[in-house]
């Protein structure tokens, strides 16, 4: 009864979050770091001259470094804060979290400290990646044989 | 439950704060402040030993003590194995206790020394407090780098080092007396809503305190909470009319919102909190206020959501607990 009663209050005094205004901006920033992306690879085409599978590996090893680069430079959790998940969702959001926790955990030493905690905010992504990477290879291999 | 302090009194005190707190409009007023978040040490936790250890020093320094004066050094912080009190009190080399209230920490500390000085047990005891922002984001949320978005209701945990001398040698600021408070449960879950979780608990203590004292809330020129930010005030004060019918419009604030200029410094999100927000207002404005006899009996009311990242994991609510003491202006 209380602790309803508390709740209610809370949800009186509970400040509007722009999400509209948040998911926009995300938007925009995800769409350019995609824009990025597709230049790159556009870039890497005509001046390497390799295929457009090999120019997508460049731009991908390209938008990991700058993330790092920034990161370690410090301040692109100034861009994180404001640009939200249009930083953290594509290939850059990975790069940033292995640099800021390696970071972080500098002090504590290369093994126990960088060794021990670089993945502690990307080793989700790898472990649920690798068990969906399995189980959709498994689902295609029983329904199409592999095929599809 | 409530006691009633004989003979005890705060003595000179000392603040070190960080450069956020600086940037706030209490920053003329603390002793040292630092431009940089890395203090000059190398990492935030020794960041964080180094500036409680100068605050304790500074402390000594002001009531012309020396280390060996002191018969208790009590003190409290935010990292795990409140190490950093450890580490800053080593080199003073006085009977050490250390204390965990999370946010309501300084305040505990009072109430303790208090309890030994009045009861003649001891006759000066230093208490202090340190939070640090960078080594709380890094124990309890992400790296410090990661930069992750925050809601607004988040606060933001302060930098510094707070200290003083309580004794039995009279001052111009008397310790009353000190209630103290109980764990309390609201099922809060939010971690990001430290103000939610706190409010009941600060609500708790004050009704309680009242109601042991026989006082009207308008007995105080002041009550103040310690981190409840923005909305945790705005929660408290409507929950304390409604369960409690207790008025706290006219003349109640909040130290996490005091020790910021929340427009300028849109990066505080809803206030300041940590065990050295409270003590960085008590210490300053209200101190200062206290000795110009502007206010004359004020009721500080420390909050400490009792935050363990492992617990909130595993689907259990976010327990908080507030202390108070109630100083007056002689």
């Amino acid at each position: 009864m209380k602790n309803e009663k508390y709740e209610k209050i809370i949800q009186k005094h509970r400040p509007t979050e722009q999400r509209v205004n948040n998911a926009f901006i995300a938007f925009m920033i995800g769409g350019g770091v995609g824009a990025l992306g597709e230049i790159l690879i556009q870039v890497f085409c005509m001046v390497f001259h390799v295929s457009r599978t090999e120019a997508s590996v460049f731009m991908i090893i390209t938008l990991i470094f700058l993330a790092a680069l920034f990161t370690a430079l410090g301040f692109f959790d100034k861009w994180v804060t404001f640009g939200k998940c249009g930083l953290l969702i594509p290939i850059t959001g990975f790069a940033h979290s292995m640099m800021s926790a390696s970071l972080e955990y500098k002090r504590e030493g290369l093994v126990t400290g960088i060794g021990t905690n670089a993945f502690k905010l990307a080793g989700t992504v790898i472990v649920y990646g690798v068990v969906s990477a399995w189980t959709f290879g498994v689902i295609r291999l029983l329904i199409g044989g592999g095929l599809v | 439950m409530t006691f009633h302090f004989r003979n005890v009194y705060l003595n000179e005190v000392a603040t070190i704060a960080g450069p956020y707190e600086k940037k706030g409009p209490l920053g003329k007023y603390f002793d040292e402040c630092y431009t940089d978040l890395y203090c000059g040490a190398k990492s935030w936790e020794k960041a964080e030993v180094k500036i409680l250890n100068e605050s304790m020093k500074k402390a000594l320094q002001k009531n012309k003590l020396k280390s060996d004066d002191i018969d208790l050094v009590i003190s409290g912080d935010l990292l795990n194995q409140i190490s950093s009190s450890s580490y800053a009190v080593n080199d003073l080399n006085r009977p050490f206790f250390g204390i965990y209230g999370a946010c309501s920490t300084n305040v505990e500390g009072l109430i303790i020394g208090s309890s030994l000085i009045s009861s003649k047990f001891i006759d000066k005891c230093l208490c202090s407090v340190s939070s640090h922002n960078m080594s709380s984001e890094k124990q309890f949320r992400n790296p410090t780098e990661y930069g992750a978005p925050k809601p607004k209701t988040a606060t933001f945990t302060s930098t510094g080092g707070a200290s003083a001398v309580l004794s039995s040698a009279k001052s111009s600021i008397k310790v009353e007396s000190g209630t103290i408070g109980k764990v309390i449960d609201l099922a809060q879950t939010d971690p990001l809503d430290m103000g939610a979780v706190m409010a009941g608990a600060a609500a708790d203590t004050i009704y309680t305190h009242l109601k042991d004292t026989g006082r009207d809330a308008s007995y105080y020129d002041l009550i103040v909470t310690g981190d409840l930010g923005l909305y945790g005030k705005e929660i408290l004060k409507d929950f304390m009319k409604s369960e409690y019918d207790v008025d706290l419009s006219k003349n109640y604030n909040d130290c996490g919102v005091i020790l910021y200029d929340l427009k300028k410094q849109q990066e505080i999100l809803a206030g300041g909190s940590g065990p050295v927000c409270s003590a960085l207002v008590l210490y300053t404005y209200i101190v200062n206020e206290m000795k110009k006899k502007k206010l004359k009996r004020v009721l500080m009311v420390a909050t400490g959501a009792l935050f363990n990242p492992n617990f909130v994991f595993q689907k259990e609510n976010i327990l908080s607990i507030a202390h108070a003491v109630s100083l007056e202006a002689i």
